[in-house]
């Protein structure tokens, strides 16, 4: 038994490190078919006119309506390595932070060429990835025009925001966790939006996304909510939620003022974020953004 | 020995054999089935050494460690269930039980939360083996607390260890809970995964090293059959029939605590098969452990073979988590399995008893 053992890893051994010297090709120069693990990535591909090109696309991939059609390969972090092969790609775009390892390591391994995505923390890293994946897609012109487009829309953007004088307290509810609100603290992408939509982030205090108290929320009396509009329906509608003990005596309780916005077009900095952040100033204080030409 | 129970006995081993068939059938389902679709020659040719790029990686390195670790899972779930079901005498007793399960979690989930921090000093080839290492001895520190609690004046108490067991299982959900919220939006993602359970995420040398364990620890634990079938009179009895009570029950845990912490260590916590793979063999071979033991092996190989292609031929290109089609696949199978059982009474009730008996009478 234990004999076989050694033997089949050897055979195994042997063989893996046969594929491991064969230099892996690296892709089509102009590559047709295409999978995309990651919602950002996919919108910037469908922006640039190539989404006839995408084959397969995961989970958080939400926008535009076409890719409703497409094959879903899973959510991007829990990828399926025969999944992705079975829809035969000629590249795997993903986010930086897809995997896991093992399996991007086995799609190698099946000559997939893999171009992963640098990070995007905050909406000025956009243009970059608008870059990268017109390098990747051999579409460098038209990306370059997309990028300089994006960063134009954003820097109105925010020239107008910054010319609002109210700075509305908001508070970013992801979920309720057990009885408690998840809200969205510091190094989210959610902080990033309501600061550059011209509110603050009454929940900067913490980091990253976390159950907060009722008597915490009472004290931090956020004037708007902000959710996403898939997560509010799922905990019966935006009216029913600022009904909660924490939230009806705020603010934005009493004045019945939560901002609802679709999760990727709010959390995603694809090249739809100029207009999200837009959208969010508009929503946070109607009259004075209109003021403002937003 | 009359020979209607000759006759017994061998369609008993008969019946063992069609299963063993049934685990090559899925084995061989297991190489050849995949979201991937190839004809069965390319499968052997592939497998002779002679597919193409793609060929080669989908048999080599993803069907072929899947299938392996697979293997290594099943028998692991389901002999260390079987055994600790045997010298606990408590019909509900499996890995999760004892807090073996909750241990490896508990490392898997320190490594994946404060893993930056552990791992620096540490040389980068070690990186990959950080987080089953933390799971392998997760679990082993927490069942060698388990056991060490409950020794008294050189004697394990079987109801207090229960009891420490679901103690330590308590404990490590709450450290487990406090990493959670210190835990980064990323890192909640991985955890949430990890706790699911797959085969897919080990590469071969991980896979190799858990069938290893796996392979040392089985011979150990079937060379104790005659010891569990004692103790199921009861320890006491079963100390005055010769067994060591306190060496079997030592080996017994060791050896466990070795093969839980490397299958989950490689494939995360999967739940279900080591409850029920024994109880099903149970329900068909009887409980003499000679025959319990390498039959609950063979069933758990079967349960997790077929769930393994259950996840990944259901929707392609994704894959849901393995834990679902575990318990999805064995729970209506042993509601079957019972419901026949108990529809049938005599015959079959008696020839349990006759088991257990002459596992007695040999000893």
């Amino acid at each position: 038994m234990k004999r076989r053992f050694v033997l089949l890893a050897i055979s195994a051994f042997g063989l893996l490190a046969g594929l491991a010297s064969v230099p892996l090709s690296l892709g089509e120069p102009n590559p047709q078919r295409i999978v995309v693990a990651g919602g950002d990535l996919t919108e910037i591909i469908f922006a640039l006119d190539a989404g006839q090109r995408v084959i397969g696309v995961d989970t958080t991939s939400t926008w535009p309506e076409r890719t409703k059609e497409l094959p879903r390969i899973g959510y991007l972090r829990r990828l399926s390595a025969e999944g992705v092969l079975s829809l035969e790609p000629d590249l795997l775009i993903s986010a930086d932070d897809a995997g896991p390892a093992v399996v991007l390591q086995q799609l190698r391994t099946a000559g997939v060429p893999i171009a992963q995505a640098p990070e995007t923390q905050r909406a000025g890293d956009v243009a970059s990835k608008i870059r990268f994946v017109g390098e990747v897609l051999g579409l460098e012109e038209e990306a370059a025009a997309l990028a300089r487009q994006y960063d134009k829309e954003l820097s109105a953007v925010t020239a107008k925001v910054a010319t609002l004088e109210q700075q509305p307290r908001v508070l970013f509810i992801l979920s309720i966790q057990g009885n408690a609100l998840l809200v969205g603290g510091e190094g989210t992408s959610a902080d990033e939006m309501i600061r550059l939509a011209g509110g603050r982030n009454v929940a900067a205090a913490v980091n990253g996304y976390k159950p907060m108290g009722r008597e915490t929320i009472l004290d931090l009396n956020p004037e708007v909510v902000l959710m996403m509009n898939h997560a509010a329906s799922r905990l019966g509608g935006a009216e029913r939620l600022l009904e909660r003990p924490d939230l009806a005596p705020t603010a934005a309780g009493m004045n019945g003022r939560i901002v609802t916005m679709d999760g990727m077009r709010l959390l995603g900095f694809g090249p739809r974020t100029p207009a999200a952040v837009a959208e969010l100033a508009r929503a946070l204080q109607p009259q004075a953004a209109a003021a403002a030409g937003l | 020995m009359d020979t209607s129970l000759q006759r017994r006995l061998l369609r008993r081993w008969l019946l063992l054999g069609s299963f063993v068939v049934a685990a090559c059938l899925l084995a061989l389902a297991g190489l050849a089935l995949g979201p991937v679709a190839m004809a069965p020659q390319r499968v052997v040719s592939t497998l002779l050494g002679d597919g193409n790029t793609v060929e080669t990686a989908i048999i080599w390195a993803i069907r072929l460690p899947r299938l392996v670790l697979a293997c290594a899972v099943g028998s692991a779930l389901a002999v260390s269930g079987a055994a600790l079901q045997g010298v606990l005498r408590n019909p509900l007793a499996d890995p999760g039980l004892i807090g073996v399960t909750a241990g490896a979690s508990l490392g898997a989930v320190t490594v994946i939360v404060l893993g930056e921090k552990l791992a620096e000093g540490l040389p980068t080839h070690f990186l990959p083996w950080l987080l089953p290492t933390a799971a392998f001895l997760g679990a082993g520190s927490v069942l060698a607390a388990v056991s060490g609690f409950s020794r008294r004046h050189g004697h394990t108490s079987v109801a207090t260890l229960i009891l420490v067991g679901v103690a330590m299982n308590a404990i490590a959900v709450a450290v487990i809970g406090m990493l959670v919220y210190v835990s980064t939006d990323d890192q909640l993602r991985d955890l949430t995964f990890w706790t699911m359970g797959a085969l897919g995420g080990a590469g071969w040398p991980l896979v190799l090293v858990a069938t290893g364990l796996t392979a040392l620890t089985l011979p150990l634990l079937m060379a104790q059959a005659r010891s569990l079938d004692l103790f199921q009179l009861g320890e006491r009895a079963a100390f005055h029939t010769g067994v060591g009570v306190e060496a079997v029950k030592r080996r017994i845990m060791l050896a466990t605590a070795v093969a839980l912490g490397a299958v989950t260590a490689a494939a995360g916590p999967i739940g279900f098969i080591g409850l029920v793979a024994p109880h099903l063999a149970r329900l068909v071979f009887g409980t003499r452990h000679a025959i319990l033991l390498p039959a609950a092996m063979v069933l758990g190989i079967c349960l997790t073979l077929a769930a393994d292609l259950t996840v990944r031929l259901v929707v392609p290109p994704a894959e849901p988590p393995l834990g679902l089609a575990t318990s999805l696949i064995g729970g209506p199978f042993f509601l079957w399995l019972l419901l026949r059982r108990r529809a049938e009474p005599g015959g079959r009730m008696s020839r349990r008893r006759i088991g257990q008996g002459e596992g007695i009478g040999r000893a």
